[in-house]
């Protein structure tokens, strides 16, 4: 049976021309593979490339070498590495999603909006995507009086819980999600967790970034380690 | 879920060429980002863009970002007529199946496809918005060159376009130069999507505005995207109007693409030299 996601042989450079051709070496000789429904975290310190690799999944970084095989609802297997702009689109509308540790979003549009707006687009109607909204913001308790209000005005944790909502509100079916519960109390932050283990009991595929044991330990069915570009071992959890 | 494939494409573009003065075959040899000039070192030929390739799907959003005179704005005015190519292809779904250059059909039928199935917001409301009529009535003169000549029925698409762009109705019959520049802008982009066109360009279209007027145009040009499913070619030189918009990105230098990819990869990953100079320098 295929894999879900198979990486080999992954190689990723920065070449900076701006400071005189100067190469960063990012990712060497990546390997692993990845079985539908499980949840990997990756793990390492600072600048050893996790978010790198995920950004190479994503197609946000291009990758110098090596195959990214993903079995696509889309498309079938298909290599991301090689995929064409409009493919990769495509998978992002319709199957992957990437959340980042910041948020970005345009300002003055109301945090119901930006959280709905996915589930818009998914072809669901506008009152329906943003009663969703509501009892994805109401569980994640943010304060209702924020409700209305423009999500880069926010606060640090306030902020990310929007991004956690924005991402998972239409159950993608690979969820990529860098650092989600960094700067949130505990109890949010099992909130965070039981939400994305709902994902994955609804047959989702995730691949987490965190620094936090606790939510690696309620999370990750396996972990993978980055030391300065290069996996390191296996741990089963 | 429709399987997306090359052949989706709504306009396609090969070989887009516009050059001033006189071109000779070294015109385009001897100029762009490797010459960093784009005038001819020998006829002093301006070559505003050359050799464009790219495709547009349905309902996507494409960036052209670059600096002054980098030939972006160019590219969209080729798209739109309002300046004549002086080489290339360019296919449009919405045109005869797509199987036609627009380069070469006759002027009226240029006029059919910029009044039936094109739309153009420019950077300067003056340009897009005759200053002489009012808001609503420069709405009804792109209805009326679309064919629709039922006074009743432009009447109620002009209040319903106005209302979904937020400028208040009461004000339908006052002309344009009382208005403040979001109001105007606005007024602009209801009249570009009067007659419902599959494709839209932008120029450039909020950079005379206002911090706190360029939000709520950008959500409303977003919205619009979503709902109507427009396909857009977005020029702009700032590149956070670039990342809130656009899906693809191609980056101009010298009138030649020096680097295209998916926005958030040209932002996070830039691969030319000029591309980096860009991104590093965003405030």
């Amino acid at each position: 049976m295929s894999q879900f996601l198979e990486v080999t042989g992954l190689r990723k450079k920065f070449l900076m021309h701006i400071l005189n051709d100067k190469n960063i070496d990012a990712l060497e000789d990546i390997n692993f593979s990845m079985e539908e429904g499980e949840i990997i975290g990756l793990t390492g310190k600072s600048g050893s490339g996790k978010s790198s690799l995920m950004k190479c999944i994503y197609g946000t970084y291009l990758v110098n070498e090596g195959s990214i095989w993903y079995e696509s609802d889309t498309f079938g297997r298909i290599d991301l590495v090689a995929a064409s702009e409009h493919e990769i689109l495509q998978i992002r509308r319709n199957e992957m999603t990437y959340c980042s540790q910041f948020l970005q979003v345009i300002p003055r549009v109301p945090a119901l909006e930006v959280v709905g707006e996915q589930l818009i687009l998914d072809g669901v109607g506008h009152d329906e995507a943003i009663e969703t909204a509501k009892t994805f913001l109401d569980r994640l308790s943010l304060p209702q009086e924020l409700w209305d209000a423009y999500p880069s005005t926010f606060s640090g944790g306030e902020q990310q819980r929007i991004n956690v909502v924005q991402a998972i509100i239409s159950s993608p079916r690979f969820l990529l999600i860098d650092e989600p519960t960094a700067s949130l109390d505990v109890k949010t932050k099992d909130v965070v967790i039981e939400m994305i283990l709902e994902l994955k009991r609804n047959g989702t595929s995730v691949i987490l970034i965190t620094h936090d044991e606790y939510t690696l330990e309620k999370l990750a069915d396996r972990q993978l380690k980055l030391v300065d570009g290069k996996l390191q071992e296996l741990a089963t959890a | 879920m429709v399987k997306e494939n090359s052949d989706n494409w709504l306009l396609r573009v090969r070989g887009l060429t516009k050059i001033y003065g006189e071109p000779i075959s070294n015109s385009i040899r001897y100029t762009g980002p490797k010459f960093g000039t784009n005038q001819c070192p020998e006829t002093d030929a301006i070559v505003a863009c050359a050799e464009i390739d790219f495709d547009l799907n349905h309902g996507e959003v494409l960036g052209l970002v670059g600096e002054s005179g980098s030939g972006k704005s160019t590219i969209v005015q080729l798209l739109y007529f309002d300046q004549e190519a002086t080489s290339g292809d360019v296919k449009y779904r919405g045109f005869e199946r797509g199987d036609t250059n627009l380069l070469s059909v006759s002027n009226q039928k240029k006029r059919y496809i910029r009044n039936h199935l094109m739309g153009m917001v420019y950077q300067n409301p003056r340009d897009g918005l005759n200053f002489k009529f009012s808001a609503g009535g420069n709405i009804a003169e792109k209805l009326l060159m679309a064919g629709e000549f039922h006074v009743g029925r432009i009447r109620e698409r002009a209040s319903s376009l106005l209302e979904r762009t937020e400028v208040p109705i009461p004000r339908m019959d006052n002309v344009p130069s009382s208005f403040s520049g979001g109001m105007q802008q606005r007024v602009q982009i209801s009249k570009a999507i009067a007659n419902n066109p599959p494709l839209l360009f932008l120029d450039e279209v909020t950079s005379g505005l206002d911090v706190s007027v360029q939000a709520k145009v950008l959500d409303l040009i977003r919205t619009l995207q979503r709902q109507l499913g427009i396909s857009m070619i977005v020029v702009s030189h700032d590149l956070s109007v670039i990342r809130m918009l656009t899906d693809r990105t191609m980056v101009l230098k010298n009138g030649r693409i020096v680097e295209a990819g998916l926005t958030d990869q040209i932002l996070q990953d830039p691969q030319h030299e000029y591309t980096q100079l860009l991104v590093s320098s965003l405030l």
